[in-house]
């Protein structure tokens, strides 16, 4: 099984510096990029069926190929690596980050070529200081050696790169609100369209994409869309960083081949769940997914089959619950965190949420009432997509809503026996 | 024109507008919070969904806000479908979360949006059983009341505040459902437009601190359609009074004039009509003091002083209306008339009128200014002089810029989306002035400089728009290359407007003004101007014609005229305090028409009480030259009444009998329009005395007026009838025609359903397009012909600094400068105190620092007042307050010496 993105990565240890990357093939791939045409990678990006791996798996290339081209186009355009990782449960960018940080410039440079940006960013979680400090010197070694800057590459372009550290909140996630962070305004969604590929950042097309996702980058121009797609086990193109908590016997993070079943992350990779305890379910990618139960483990965990059997890939990082934890008190603490990181822009998001959290309090502290279930009910239609501005409410009810549906009886017993039974 | 269907029926609606804004001017209740009118869509609150179908075919529809969908062809909507009717009770369902409930003690109770929506989707049960969310309140100044608990998040009072009206000392803070808005500490609002929250909020977060000092419901208020006499502007208004007390102003939609804002002194300058400095009785000097007297003793006594007098002068007012003043200038004859305003100041306005009337200079209204698309200011600091036109021009930076959303298909009505795209981009706005202004940080370029260097700015701009406008010699590289490139923003512009005025006192800046405009009209373009008038009637004034105040003074002296009429006006904000004093001392007989006691009613044989704007109906004229009726409130108690009917009684008394022809305004309005020919207008300016809809009149009070039969029970179980109003269709009752009358008889927006001021669209003949019937008011001014208009004025010399002497100049404030909002006591609470302020290089050439005393000399007179430093003066240049005492009554710009006393 070929590793690409951890291929380097040693764990405990400093990433390469510019020499080391460089002697394991490193800024091969952005010294062809250059040579080629951005036409041309776009299309060789489509033909790798890449999928964005910020969760919502939109094809990479075809994002690309909205941005507006030629001598005509609006400029500066700019590329952000949206390095924002809050999703609970997910620690992938952090891995490529703290391990790969070259990996990531190369991508950037292979990226901003094929969209044209002269100006990109990284818009990185405040709370990642070990990954600051590590991309920090890479675009340091970077810029010394003319990887960046005026003329990088011989290319006679200019390719400036900055690390912003963000003041930290789940919303700048999502892209636009990252947007309106980046330009210092609060980190509210914006209305869409005009999408980011045409009018983003200061009103200039920009690209926002997943650290994992440019990572790929440079790995596809090098050895090409047949192989990157030959990684892959579905149709959705290369490895996959999948990753495994809770009460499991090795938490972890592993590169698989993309479509890797949830089964064999879950017993080969993460050990099985712990001595004595059952498997109840899983949040296949992050908080914002739906539960994945029993009948579903051998599902690919690609983006097609996980939306096929009910939930959606996401961030590839899965939640496992087991029966010694309480279900309704796991989602109190989701839902706590999706209530505090809405933004407060919309009315279902902050009016529902918040009394969610209070609902689901109320269970697991003893005090539910007949009803409570149907309250909560209520609350993944009055947020369904569409029904709001962006995609957080959308996203936390998907743990509501299907924990809803396999653990109702749960939430009955809290109610029943006014306490959690679990404590 | 796009076709769309609701409710699977077709409507003919602009394509250019969302599916909310084309319900809404069809006539569909569609409830919404975030969305206004003025500021567009932003798709926050997610109330106004409705299910969007595919084609006549699709069953299932989507939910989608309407706010956010574009009333493009073929658009099919249902407002009525169940989910969507669900999907809207359950928005208020999460609004009300934690809103308090408190209607019964908010100030919004009975006008608030937030009730009506609650209503309007069926909402009624709650089922939130969990503490509700809780805040701070903060004191947010005079004007405005803070009651966060009532917030539902709709983000309007932070998106007019910052995006709209461009203040930034408030904001959103927090996330989640605890976004807090409002100042990150306590303190007063800076903005001048910040009163305009009472109505932005569509509950009671922000409320009107001073109504809450008296406040009565909106339902108990009567009621009529206003004219603010603040400044020159003529923003409409709906004054609201209880009990003889003034208790509100709010705004009165006009799409040419006001739209849907007000600013501060315009909104809170109303409670100088309810104020201790008020004249509420005839008063007349026996034995040098003034004593109260009787309403026809009053008359009686005028008639006698007209009569027996040697002859007989007037001063007239630009704070009084045509009216007033048609009627002082018929009771002393043309020649013996007194336009009333400061000898300098008249001549500014008078060579403003000639220049609206010589051609080629068409006056812009509020809106043409607001979708201006290149703006030029010459010598006006507009957000304190006409705060009203600043908020206009602050949307004009806007308009060019709306090329970037275009061209990124970007509806202009998505309002967020539009100001992503644009960002910091700006139209061209231009302002020469001597000091800094409010509007600076949208400005493309500043000038600062003395008035007589603005001036020569303007006309080096109008040279270079046209070469056979006289040019400037010796004019620095710098300057010339500035006025090339104002030159040549204008000539690219579609709608350029040109702003001047007299507030620096140069007539070479007001000639500047319109030889820009006439240069771009004789380059083939149409270019408007905006001469900002000082006062509520200044122009009107001018209409009439009328002496300077040095020439009544000289009469007086000379001995022409021995008896003196003075209408509403302290003629000691007008001239030198010792001109004043020796022409009452030298007038035998000093009669006072006005409201408010000042230091020239002190002086006066006889005062006449006379009616605000809330006791007596009139007409003034704005600045854009439009007439417009401002109809009296209520009916005050004592001896009060109209200006004009004083002098009529006087006249009467004094054997005049053709003063008995004015048995009623429309009389008056009548004889001014058949005497002036210019102001025949003025009789269009709304519908007279007998005008009727089917029979009945307009009411000023709601239909819900309650407790007129208990008010004066403990008195009298018979319900007194209502009084009689003469002079207009307006009736003193909540008896009244139940239809929409014409846009200058409605006295409020009240509409089924819609309790708040929301109810305008049911006004609008479409949602931000005039009201139905028309928008209030009559143009007097029309521009005529350029062809044989002539280039005005010459170029003054440049400005040269002088070692010994500071060139003073006047700076005016938005709340001390006009003489009438300065006795309103929340206004008042924000008057600056006198200073002198220069820049700090000259302070140091004083070797005086902030705060020190400063003694200032000039025109004989000495003021010692603290030092305050202004960055942006010039060299050479010295700011004193404008009207604000004691500097009352001078001239400026002047020379002056400045010395550390």
């Amino acid at each position: 099984m070929e590793k690409v993105l951890t291929h380097d990565i040693l764990p405990d240890r400093e990433p390469l510096d510019l020499a080391g990357y460089e002697r394991a093939g490193g800024y091969e791939g952005a010294r062809k990029a250059l040579r080629t045409a951005p036409q041309d990678i776009i299309e060789v990006v489509k033909q790798s069926n890449l999928r964005g791996r910020g969760g919502a798996g939109f094809p990479t290339g075809s994002k690309w190929s909205f941005v507006p081209s030629g001598p005509d186009a609006p400029r500066p355009k700019y590329l952000v690596a949206n390095a924002d990782e809050m999703e609970p449960g997910t620690f992938k960018d952090r891995a490529l980050m703290e391990g790969a940080p070259h990996q990531l410039i190369e991508g950037m440079i292979v990226a901003a070529h094929a969209v044209e940006a002269e100006v990109a960013y990284i818009f990185l979680r405040a709370e990642y200081t070990l990954s600051a400090r590590r991309l920090r010197r890479a675009i340091a070694e970077a810029y010394d050696k003319q990887y960046l800057g005026a003329d990088h590459f011989g290319s006679g372009r200019r390719l400036d790169l900055y690390l912003h550290v963000s003041a930290g909140r789940y919303m700048c996630g999502e892209e636009t609100a990252l947007l309106n962070a980046l330009e210092g305004k609060r980190a509210n969604p914006r209305a869409k369209p005009p999408f980011p590929q045409t009018a983003g950042l200061w009103g200039k097309p920009t690209i926002v994409q997943n650290v994992e996702t440019l990572s790929n980058l440079h790995h596809i121009v090098n050895r090409g869309p047949e192989w990157f797609r030959s990684l892959s086990l579905t149709a959705d193109g290369g490895t996959k960083l999948y990753g495994a908590s809770g009460k499991v016997k090795r938490p972890g993070l592993w590169e698989l081949p993309m479509g890797t079943t949830a089964r064999e992350i879950l017993e080969e990779h993460a050990g099985g769940m712990r001595d004595g305890l059952t498997f109840r379910g899983l949040l296949p990618g992050g908080a914002s997914t739906d539960f994945l139960v029993e009948e579903h483990l051998d599902v690919r965990m690609d983006f097609t089959e996980v939306q096929k059997a009910g939930s959606r890939l996401g961030t590839g990082t899965m939640i496992v619950l087991d029966d010694h934890t309480c279900p309704v008190g796991m989602l109190r603490n989701l839902e706590h965190f999706f209530a505090q990181e809405s933004c407060g822009w919309c009315t279902p998001c902050w009016s529902g949420l918040s009394w969610i959290e209070r609902l689901l309090g109320a269970l697991e502290d003893g005090q539910g009432q007949p009803g409570d279930v149907e309250k909560l009910q209520h609350q993944p239609w009055f947020n369904a997509p569409g029904n709001t501005f962006c995609a957080l409410a959308p996203g936390a009810m998907e743990p509501l809503q299907s924990a809803l549906k396999h653990f109702r009886d749960d939430f009955e017993r809290h109610i029943r026996e006014q306490r959690c039974p679990w404590r | 024109m796009a076709t769309v269907y609701v409710e699977q029926k077709p409507y003919r609606v602009d394509p250019d507008q969302s599916m909310l804004q084309a319900c809404l001017s069809l006539g569909f209740d569609l409830p919404y919070f975030c969305w206004h009118p003025a500021m567009g869509s932003v798709g926050a609150c997610r109330q106004c969904a409705v299910k969007q179908f595919r084609d006549e075919h699709d069953t299932r529809g989507k939910l989608v806000v309407s706010c956010m969908t574009p009333a493009s062809d073929g658009t099919r909507i249902s407002i009525d479908d169940p989910e969507a009717v669900r999907f809207r009770a359950a928005v208020i369902e999460g609004l009300m979360l934690s809103h308090p409930h408190d209607c019964p003690v908010c100030d919004e109770g009975g006008e608030c949006h937030l009730q009506d929506m609650t209503v309007m989707t069926g909402h009624d049960y709650r089922r939130y059983r969990f503490p509700k969310r809780t805040f701070r309140n903060q004191y947010l100044g005079p004007f405005v009341n803070h009651e966060m608990n009532r917030c539902i998040q709709c983000y309007r009072c932070v998106r007019f505040y910052r995006e709209y009206a461009g203040g930034n000392d408030f904001n959103a803070f927090g996330l989640r459902n605890l976004v807090f808005f409002g100042r990150s500490t306590d303190g007063v609002l800076e903005s001048e437009f910040a009163g305009n929250l009472v109505e932005v909020c569509p509950t009671g977060v922000f409320t009107d601190a001073t109504l809450k000092r008296h406040y009565t419901r909106k339902w108990d208020l009567q009621m009529a359609p206003s004219i603010c006499v603040h400044c020159g502007l003529g923003c409409n208004t709906t004054a609201g009074e209880r009990y003889g007390i003034v208790r509100r102003i709010v705004n009165r939609y006009n799409h040419a004039v006001n739209g849907y804002f007000l600013c501060d002194r315009g909104r809170f300058g109303y409670e100088f009509t309810n104020g201790d400095q008020r004249v509420r009785e005839a008063q007349l000097r026996r034995a040098g003091q003034l004593e109260p007297v009787a309403k026809t003793a009053a008359a009686e006594h005028f008639g006698a002083l007209l009569s027996a007098g040697k002859a007989v002068i007037g001063i007239g007012s630009p704070r009084a209306t045509l009216e007033a003043n048609f009627a002082l200038r018929a009771l002393v004859g043309p020649d013996r008339f007194y336009a009333g305003s400061a000898d300098a100041e008249l001549g500014l306005i008078s060579t403003m009128l000639d220049l609206l009337r010589g051609g080629g200079v068409r006056p812009a209204s509020l809106h043409d200014a607001e979708v201006s698309d290149a703006v030029l200011i010459l010598g006006e600091d507009v957000p304190n002089v006409a705060p009203r036109l600043a908020l206009a021009l602050r949307q004009s930076v806007r308009q060019r810029p709306m090329r970037i959303a275009e061209a990124l298909h970007i509806p202009l009505w998505l309002d967020h989306a539009v100001r992503d795209a644009v960002q910091e981009e700006k139209g061209p706005l231009f302002i020469a002035a001597p000091d800094a202004t409010r509007l600076d940080d949208v400005a493309t370029q500043t000038y600062r400089a003395a008035p007589d260097d603005v001036a020569r700015l303007g006309f080096a701009v109008a040279h270079a728009l046209d070469a056979r406008a006289p040019a400037v010699p010796d004019l620095p590289e710098a300057v010339d290359a500035l006025a090339e490139r104002i030159a040549q923003a204008l000539r690219s512009a579609a709608r350029p407007l040109v702003v001047s005025g007299p507030s620096c006192g140069s007539e070479a800046v007001v000639h500047a003004a319109a030889n820009v405009a006439l240069a771009l009209c004789r380059g083939g373009g149409a270019a408007n101007v905006s001469f900002t008038m000082p006062e509520s009637n200044s122009l009107g004034v001018a209409f009439l014609g009328g002496g300077t105040l040095s020439a009544a003074f000289e009469g007086v002296r000379r001995g022409d005229a021995d008896t003196v009429v003075i209408l509403e006006n302290d003629l000691y904000r007008r001239a030198p305090q010792e001109a004043v004093n020796a022409f009452f001392d030298q007038a035998r007989h000093v009669v006072v028409i006005d409201h408010l006691a000042n230091r020239t009613t002190a002086r006066a044989e006889l005062i006449l009480p006379a009616g605000t704007f809330a006791e007596a109906d009139g007409t003034l004229v704005n600045s854009e030259g439009r007439a417009q009726r401002s109809f009296q409130v209520f009916v005050p108690e004592g001896d009060i009444q109209e200006s004009w009917r004083w002098l009529r009684d006087g006249m009467l008394a004094a054997g005049r009998e053709e003063a008995g022809a004015w048995r009623n305004l429309d009389d008056v309005v009548a004889a001014l329009s058949a005497t002036i020919p210019a102001l025949a207008g003025v009789r269009e300016a709304a519908p007279g005395a007998d005008f009727r809809i089917a029979g009945a009149k307009l009411a000023r009070q709601p239909h819900r007026a309650s407790g007129r039969t208990a008010v004066l029970a403990d008195i009298d179980v018979h319900e007194p009838a209502p009084p009689d109003d003469p002079d207009s269709a307006l009736s003193f009752s909540m008896e009244g025609s139940p239809r929409q009358g014409p846009a200058a008889l409605t006295p409020f927006f009240w509409s089924a359903g819609w309790n708040s001021i929301q109810a305008v669209k049911k006004f609008q003949q479409e949602v931000n397009g005039p009201l139905r019937g028309g928008d209030a008011g009559v143009r007097l001014l029309e521009a005529a012909a350029v062809n044989d208009r002539r280039y005005g004025g010459t170029a003054p010399a440049a400005f040269v600094a002088r070692p010994d002497a500071w060139l003073l100049v006047p700076l005016w404030h938005a709340f001390g400068s006009e003489e009438l909002s300065r006795s309103a006591p929340a206004v008042a609470e924000l008057v600056p105190g006198p200073y002198v302020a220069l820049n700090a290089s000259d302070a140091s050439r004083l070797q005086a620092n902030g705060g020190d005393t400063i003694a200032v000399r000039f025109a004989g007179s000495v003021h010692r007042v603290p030092l305050c430093i202004r960055p942006e003066l010039p060299d050479g240049v010295a700011g004193l307050p404008a009207g604000i005492p004691p500097i009352e009554g001078v001239t400026l710009p002047a020379w002056g010496t400045l010395s550390r006393s």
